[in-house]
């Protein structure tokens, strides 16, 4: 199977672990990641201002440019996933946005929203299924106590992410129990990790990062995962030792592509 | 040939207002089989009724049309005016000249016509009725309950009280059900367990009563007045008629360490065990997966210690088929699991407890004796957060929690609140609500004690998350009301959960063919007017396992399936419903295709001989139906390839009679 790739700016400077493994990875599970031609960063962040459109624009391309090959696109990063099926949801339900993007796009095909769009953990579950992947395992991560840290751009908002329950996601902890090692729940696996205030006011971002990992390595969490550039940052600025990697890596470990996440 | 009258209602205005009546009963004065024809106010009425039977011997008339409302309504009123008449019942035929035509148009024209069209569909279908006459069936005069709980209780006393035999199937080793772990019962807050113990020691005392305790239904066959009942009665390991209850075995077994059920898992028993002090039966049930004897042959020493020797490894399953006229199913509620809510970090930490373990809590006979002290380590908490819906009205949500309100939360929750403030004034106790729903009586006056005198403290909003910090309970949540978000460390956190039917109403309901609502919950045969009876004949409802009730309301609706049961069981005999199906055997090819579809089970096959007429003798399987299970609804007539299936009343001539009057 073959499917439209998007990876966004930081997957190719600060995490290409996200976007190496990524890609790696689903070769062994039968899917192909075809990089989208010229494609733009995603927006940044998905402004909610009514009459903001020129940034949503690079979104829409790449959407309609998967929909042009008939394929369906594919995210890794949160905060791309999160603008790009924001973006998509509006284009397919807020007529009046639809228009005047299409109107501003000028192509001769309109597009209203008929990509499908999967982050790559939706890939893992709904397209490969988790039961799959786990014959695929070749080193099972056999007595790892593993932290899924969501944040907040994976799940929300929960009506049009639609990946997971905001409140009680468990799409990680399932990736986790296939790859044979033990998932730890900690309540604060879906608090926001500090995001941009880092730039702002870094102490405020640290106190909200480490309430994350300490609630972590308290419920005895050995390693925490993560599907975003940001919160990898903040989490290994906190004041806590529990080392955070990319969900990939530790499916490449899984999958023998990678040696190990602990090195 | 019919000698038919047609006689067309208004309704008041509610036919006559957008439908030209006398032009209905003009029309239809033409139609073939038709001697008379004309219009009332009110056909229903006494007047109008005898409007009928004057026609019927005066015109001499062998059919009826009464174009009106539907049958539905009054279908077995102009039956039995009929029968007055002299008529059989079944050659009255009902036009629904309202529901379906009248109050659905607007336009005069258009409604005339349509209600035109319907009589001549009904005069043509009259044309082919024939007289039916309904079958009568034995009742055997004892009913089955099935769940022993506080509903089940007391429909078995109820019906036991009026002289017929009841036995009770109840699936854990006591009967008392959930009232059985409760502490205090609102709003009067007498102790649950002495307003129900003693209601256990009836049902044990009662000379009517039976009590199969650890067993389940495993099969039910047959129909109203003649159900035919598979018990299993699971292997206890115990003799039941020779325990006496003493509890030695108990003291002496060496296995300690069983999560206790009856105490939701918060402390534990022995392996072989009585769920309380006042179990009924009082007799001790051995845990297979925990006995050393049964797991690996090892130990025996509840056997050596037993005086009365009820001890018994070799105990197997056993099945008892038992005959019933009537069947009760009062299987309960189970609060949902917590799995899909650990927002909350129910699995997180011990702290965070749902209502009924609060309950076990606070309760005398409990973990902690009655006193309240936090499951992680036994401390007395000073800041307690209750959170109410939990899985409950969940609109949004509906793939995680239940759509429904679960109508007891509030009060239990009020009344947790309340005694706890009571007993510990200490305390600080908060309740975070949706809505706070208290319409019952001395319902609203309770929850407003609770937070008048009791100094409850009432947040409308919902928490969002709870976080385990340390030894305390970090609890997000909102104040709708102040706009604001709200943080408390709590101590402990009670969890109102959503209450769903018990797991074992849908296999049941499949046994019974009794029908249930999405949630799986039993629907009534009528929601208004007959709530305690299943649309399944001889099957009634009682209890929770209808929808969420508490125990005023239970026992009510026990009280209320209880009168059904008996007044069916007074009967010695049952008139079936004549429009059953029948196979003409000479068309039958005994392909299968109509039992299959039968959703009552009342097909069944047979090989007969047919004489040929070459004087040879075939022999061919055939369909029989059992009038007295068949409900009518025409499944195998639409079904059945070879047209030999039909149903009296609405036979295939029939209704092809009534498309072709539609369609001319």
């Amino acid at each position: 199977m073959k499917v439209t790739y998007f990876p966004g700016c930081t997957l190719k400077n600060k995490a290409k672990d996200l976007d190496r493994y990524a890609r790696e990875c689903a070769e062994i599970l039968g899917i192909t990641l075809e990089e989208a031609e010229n494609w733009q960063c995603c927006g940044g962040v998905f402004t909610t201002a009514g009459d903001e459109i020129a940034t949503k624009l690079s979104s829409v391309r790449v959407l309609k440019a998967a929909k042009e090959k008939g394929e369906a696109l594919v995210t890794v990063c949160s905060a791309c996933h999160n603008v790009v099926k924001q973006t998509n949801y509006a284009m397919q339900n807020d007529r009046s946005f639809a228009d005047k993007v299409n109107r501003y796009m000028a192509d001769e095909e309109p597009y209203n929203g008929e990509t499908q769009i999967y982050h790559y953990l939706e890939l893992l579950r709904d397209v490969v299924g988790f039961d799959k992947l786990r014959e695929k395992v070749v080193n099972p991560l056999k007595g790892k106590k593993i932290g899924a840290y969501y944040g907040c751009l994976l799940l929300r908002p929960g009506k049009v992410m639609g990946l997971d329950d905001p409140e009680n996601p468990t799409v990680m902890e399932e990736l986790i129990r296939a790859l044979g090692a033990e998932p730890v729940v900690f309540a604060n696996r879906n608090e926001c990790c500090g995001g941009y205030v880092f730039a702002e006011n870094p102490e405020l971002a640290k106190k909200k990062s480490t309430a994350v990992l300490s609630n972590a390595k308290a419920n005895g969490a050995d390693m925490v995962i993560t599907a975003c550039p940001l919160c990898k940052y903040n989490l290994q600025k906190s004041a806590s030792d529990v080392p955070v990697v990319y969900f990939t890596e530790l499916l490449a470990e899984a999958l023998g592509v990678k040696e190990s996440c602990n090195e | 040939m019919q000698r038919i009258g047609v006689f067309v209602c208004w309704c008041g205005s509610n036919i006559a207002g957008t439908v030209d009546v006398k032009q209905v009963a003009k029309a239809l004065e033409n139609e073939p089989g038709v001697v008379y024809s004309t219009d009332y106010q009110y056909m229903c009425s006494q007047a109008g009724q005898d409007m009928i039977v004057n026609a019927v011997k005066e015109h001499r008339l062998t059919g009826i049309v009464v174009c009106s409302c539907s049958p539905r309504m009054h279908e077995q009123t102009f039956r039995k005016t009929a029968a007055k008449a002299g008529l059989n019942p079944y050659m009255v035929e009902i036009a629904n000249i309202r529901e379906q035509c009248s109050w659905v148009h607007k336009d005069m024209i258009v409604g005339t016509e349509k209600a035109i069209i319907l009589g001549k569909a009904a005069v043509a279908k009259v044309n082919l009725n024939a007289p039916l006459t309904p079958g009568e069936s034995p009742v055997t005069k004892r009913a089955l309950v099935i769940g022993g709980g506080i509903a089940g209780i007391q429909t078995a006393l109820d019906i036991a009280d009026a002289g017929f035999e009841v036995d009770i199937v109840e699936k854990k080793p006591t009967i008392g059900g959930k009232m059985a772990q409760l502490d205090k019962t609102f709003p009067t807050l007498d102790c649950a367990a002495c307003i129900l113990t003693p209601k256990m020691v009836d049902v044990a005392q009662h000379e009517k009563i039976r009590v199969f305790s650890f067993s389940e239904v495993s099969e039910v066959s047959g129909f109203v007045g003649n159900f035919e009942v598979t018990i299993k009665k699971k292997a206890r390991y115990v003799k039941e008629d020779i325990c006496t209850g003493c509890g030695a075995c108990v003291d002496k077994c060496p296995v300690k360490k069983v999560p206790n059920e009856f105490n939701l898992g918060m402390d534990n028993r022995k392996a072989i065990y009585i769920p309380f002090a006042q179990a009924v039966p009082k007799v001790a049930t051995i845990d297979p997966n925990a006995c050393n004897m049964l797991k690996a042959g090892k130990c025996g020493v509840c056997s050596k210690v037993c005086t009365a020797g009820a001890i018994d490894y070799t105990q197997k399953d056993e099945l008892v088929t038992e005959k019933y006229g009537a069947i009760v199913v009062a299987t309960g509620f189970e609060p949902i699991s917590m799995e899909k809510f650990d927002e909350y970090a129910y699995s997180q930490s011990k702290d965070v407890i749902t209502s009924l373990e609060f309950e076990r809590l606070t309760n005398a006979a409990g973990p902690t004796q009655g006193k309240l002290l936090r499951p992680s380590d036994l401390k007395h908490p000073e800041k307690i957060v209750f959170v109410q819906c939990v899985g409950s009205r969940c609109a949004s949500c509906a793939e995680k929690g239940k759509e429904y309100c679960s109508k007891i939360c509030c009060m239990y929750t009020a009344k947790h609140a309340m005694l706890t403030r009571d007993k510990y004034p200490d305390t600080d106790v908060t309740v975070f609500y949706i809505d706070v729903r208290t319409p019952g009586k001395n319902f609203d006056e309770f929850y407003r004690r609770a937070t008048e005198d009791y100094g409850v403290k009432y947040i409308k909003g919902m928490v969002g998350k709870i976080v385990p910090e340390g030894d305390k309970l970090h609890v997000q949540g909102s104040d709708l009301i102040a706009n604001e978000q709200v943080h408390i460390d709590a101590d402990l956190v009670v969890l109102a959960a959503a209450i769903e039917p018990d797991k074992s109403a849908r296999p049941l309901a499949t046994m019974l063919t009794a029908s249930m609502d999405t949630n799986d919950f039993f629907t009534e045969a009528h929601p208004k007017l007959r709530p305690v009876e299943s649309p399944t004949a001889g099957v009634f409802l009682s209890g929770a396992c209808q929808g969420p009730k508490d125990i005023p309301e239970t026992v009510s609706q026990a009280g209320a399936a209880a009168a059904k049961v008996i007044g069916l069981l007074a009967k010695d005999k049952l008139l079936g419903n004549p429009c059953v199906a029948s196979s003409d055997e000479n068309m039958c090819n005994g392909c299968s295709s109509c039992a299959n579809v039968c959703p009552y089970g009342a097909i069944t096959y047979e090989d007969k001989e047919f004489r040929m007429p070459d004087r040879t003798i075939q022999v061919r399987r055939i369909a029989k139906v059992n009038p007295a299970v068949c409900q009518g609804c025409g499944c195998c007539t639409v079904t059945c390839p070879s047209g030999a299936m039909d149903l009296r009343g609405f036979t295939n001539s029939q209704i092809m009679a009534e498309v072709d009057a539609i369609c001319k």
